[in-house]
């Protein structure tokens, strides 16, 4: 006797806690088996790319620490670097530094909450959250001390930052170094080895390697595949070819392979701000440039590598005072792309935790 | 054995006693019947009042610890140390709207409910809380009921809970709580077996179901001599429980909240509150068949009140509860299944077999049984770390492969597909 089952359709979100805000995934199940998948984006567009056309190059700063929001300096600088390639400007070497502590720092904080939430996923209490969210708080009062913001900084500027740091930052920062890796060995205790970890994430949700490059995934997930790819040092930008750091691999490129990416590239990030802080010169923080930016006609695109991935920026001035096209490279949206390949075959609670470690942020996504 | 009263329980006696005189003095003026069922709901609104006391106080306990394990601080505004902050909670939640599903269906979303707090209510009525004799406030063996079949109706009256999970999310027409209660039928069926075979183990060493018996005769708590019974009966409770890391039936980043996500005011809070009866009826029933239940190993007996003892030791089961909730993440459903029936049923059913063996002897050497076992212990527990180390390394991996979607797909015919289209466009 043939058994047959109806498929089960299911609508995951856009209520959902484990969407990371208001994503719609329209799931087909058997029993508990992902058979088919399809997202539906849109829920949270607020049309940047349009509404920054009709704002002067300053104005579109605070636009973009809206994008991603929990890594909002990496946007600006992201932004800004591709204003300042428009116009060909340099700036200030301690303007510089000050933006790649401030990039790391930001990366910390980003890796920090997906690795935080990988483990709300994986259904542990939020506890692996909240110690994470410990050192995120610290990070976020850096950027407080330095502008006065926790969320939406709005801090790098085009031709340096805002303004210097103030005096008790550098200390702050210098302990929080000293402190990291004995937190992220914290981290290691409560997770790396922890039998239901491996359980639920050794070999699920593999991207292999050749998947992860047709894709055009970037970031961690690119790099849990085993693709040696980093703009920092691929294309290095601002002043990242000073700097002495490892780019850490996966091999299987598993939800493990990216969560232990995330881990590592902390502890780099680490290296690189003690690089950084060691070498920070004194100076201004600021060229000088005129309020309207008016560049020259043309067009420019500047990536970083930000937490999620290449997060990038394009721009199309006509020589007006607003670009004529403001394009974001969304890293998440793009990594996201591959989720139905991934989660295809797996039970619906790997979807769950293959959504969380492609570290997707919803407000990137859909802009 | 005889007990020798201390004044605690003498002034515990003093209800009871009150109780028989009024009764033997009311015996004739008014028929019986009607005697046995006033009795019956006094001492049935006397042990809700007491567990529900209780239970305020398990809340708060577990939220407290929850918080400490997590760097925060926890409820501490409503009362001392937050203590009014479970009563609080449920203040607000009878004022909430209860928001009834337009196609649920009513009878079973009101049963659901019903059937847990039923079932976790009934545990009590067996769990002893000290000696007992003729005129001894809980019966004869310190129980409500001194049932000898105690353990079996442990287990029975446990599994009705599972009705309870089971028509709740069927009946919310909702596919999450659906997609929970199929996850509850399987997990908390599978993991009955290993959890009655791990008592069997202590059944087989006291000679009897009676739990009365099985806490008098722990001259040594019974983890000591049967600790694979143990560790198998509190990874099942667990999963009976649907606590982390077994939480799979609520799943909150899976499910929402599983099987009653469309509950809603008061209704939810019954089933919260039950959750948390239930895992104290575990904690007990931990205390009571495996730790000594109420009395105070290793101290004399009757230096402290029976109930408080076993309160003490349902409460650090419980907090260890709490501790394994803060730690670990949950396991994913085939997981969990595999875990019991390829792990917690062959230890169990090994342990069953080496007992009985030991039991065998113990009654071959020692016919009249008066010496107590203290040398199983001395096997069982070398015995049970070997087997817990061998089996898992050898027989049994955590961890489940991708599922070949094309057969699936081959069950549906191409309309049914062009129909689940459909019905879900906006």
């Amino acid at each position: 006797m043939e058994l047959k089952t109806q498929p089960f359709v299911i609508n995951m979100g856009p209520h959902h806690p484990s969407t990371h805000g208001v994503y719609r995934l329209r799931v087909v199940l058997d029993g508990e088996v992902v058979v088919d998948l399809e997202p539906i984006y849109g829920y949270l567009h607020r049309g940047i790319e349009k509404l920054a056309e009709a704002r002067t190059y300053t104005q579109n700063i605070p636009f973009t620490d809206r994008i991603e929001y929990r890594v909002s300096m990496s946007n600006n600088f992201a932004y800004v670097l591709a204003i300042e390639k428009l116009l060909g400007i340099q700036v200030p070497e301690r303007a510089e530094y000050i933006r790649v502590i401030f990039a790391e720092l930001m990366r910390i904080s980003g890796h920090l909450t997906a690795v935080g939430f990988l483990g709300n996923e994986l259904g542990a209490m939020m506890t692996p959250l909240l110690y994470m969210f410990r050192e995120r708080e610290k990070i976020l009062d850096f950027t407080d001390m330095v502008c006065g913001q926790r969320l939406t900084h709005n801090y790098i500027r085009v031709g340096g930052v805002s303004q210097d740091v103030p005096n008790e930052f550098l200390p702050a920062v210098k302990k929080f170094i000293k402190e990291m890796p004995h937190y992220i060995d914290e981290y290691d205790q409560l997770l790396k080895e922890n039998e239901i970890v491996l359980a639920r994430t050794k070999g699920v949700g593999v991207l292999s390697y050749d998947m992860a490059i047709n894709y055009s995934c970037s970031g961690p997930m690119l790099r849990g595949s085993g693709v040696k790819w980093d703009i920092r040092r691929a294309d290095p930008y601002s002043i990242y070819d000073r700097f002495d750091f490892d780019i850490p691999i996966g091999e299987v490129g598993d939800i493990y392979d990216r969560y232990r990416v995330r881990i590592e590239e902390m502890r780099q990030s680490v290296r690189i701000l003690e690089q950084a802080i060691k070498q920070l010169p004194e100076g201004a923080v600021c060229t000088r440039v005129p309020s309207l930016i008016r560049p020259p006609r043309g067009e420019a695109y500047a990536h970083i590598e930000a937490n999620t991935g290449e997060q990038g920026f394009y721009l199309v001035s006509d020589g007006s005072i607003a670009p004529y096209r403001f394009r974001v490279r969304p890293p998440s949206l793009i990594n996201l792309t591959v989720l139905r390949e991934l989660c295809i075959g797996w039970k619906i609670a790997d979807l769950v935790v293959i959504l969380g470690s492609i570290d997707i942020n919803l407000a990137e996504v859909d802009r | 054995m005889d007990p020798q009263y201390s004044i605690w329980e003498r002034i515990v006696n003093l209800i009871p006693m009150i109780r028989d005189e009024l009764w033997a003095a009311l015996y004739d003026h008014i028929p019986v019947w009607s005697i046995v069922i006033t009795d019956s709901i006094i001492t049935i609104g006397f042990i809700v009042s007491v567990i529900f006391t209780l239970v305020i106080g398990l809340i708060w306990l577990e939220r407290r610890l929850l918080a400490w394990f997590q760097l925060r601080p926890g409820p501490n505004r409503n009362g001392p140390f937050g203590l009014l902050q479970p009563v609080a909670d449920a203040i607000k939640f009878l004022f909430k709207e209860v928001i009834e599903v337009r196609y649920g269906q009513r009878w079973l979303l009101w049963l659901s409910p019903i059937l847990l707090f039923f079932s976790v209510f009934m545990a009590f009525a067996v769990i002893p809380i000290g000696w007992g004799s003729e005129n001894a406030p809980w019966g004869s063996k310190g129980a409500l009921a001194d049932l000898d079949i105690g353990v079996l109706y442990l287990v029975a009256i446990g599994s009705v809970g599972v009705v309870g999970v089971l028509v709740g999310g069927w009946g919310s027409r909702n596919k999450w709580s659906l997609l929970g209660s199929m996850r509850a039928v399987a997990q908390m069926v599978s993991y009955e077996i290993p959890m009655v075979l791990s008592v069997v183990g202590v059944i087989l060493i006291v000679g009897s179901m009676n739990i009365g018996e099985i806490v008098g005769k722990q001259g040594l708590p019974f983890i000591f001599l049967q600790p694979l019974g143990f560790f198998l009966y509190f990874i099942s409770a667990i999963a009976e429980l649907n606590r982390t890391p077994m939480d799979q039936v609520e799943a909150e980043s899976e499910l929402t909240t599983g099987y009653f996500t469309e509950y809603s005011g008061m209704w939810f809070a019954t089933f919260f509150l039950a959750e948390y009866i239930n895992a104290f009826v575990v904690s007990c029933i931990t205390a009571t068949v495996f730790l000594g239940g109420w009395k105070p190993w290793p101290f004399p007996d009757n230096w402290l009140p029976g109930g408080i003892i076993l309160l003490i030791k349902a409460i650090m089961v419980f907090a260890f509860i709490i501790w394994m909730r803060a730690t670990l993440p949950r396991i994913r459903i085939d997981q969990i299944m595999a875990f019991a029936w390829k792990f917690l049923i062959p230890i169990a059913l090994i342990n069953v077999f080496v007992t009985a063996g030991e039991v065998l002897i113990w009654d071959a050497i020692w016919p009249d049984g008066e010496i107590f076992p203290y040398w199983f212990a001395a096997i069982n527990i070398p015995l049970s770390i070997a087997l817990v180390v061998v089996w898992s390394k050898l027989f049994f991996k955590l961890g489940g492969g991708r599922v070949d979607v094309r057969s699936l797909w081959s069950g549906y015919s191409q309309r049914d597909a062009v129909n689940s289209k459909a019905s879900f466009s906006t």
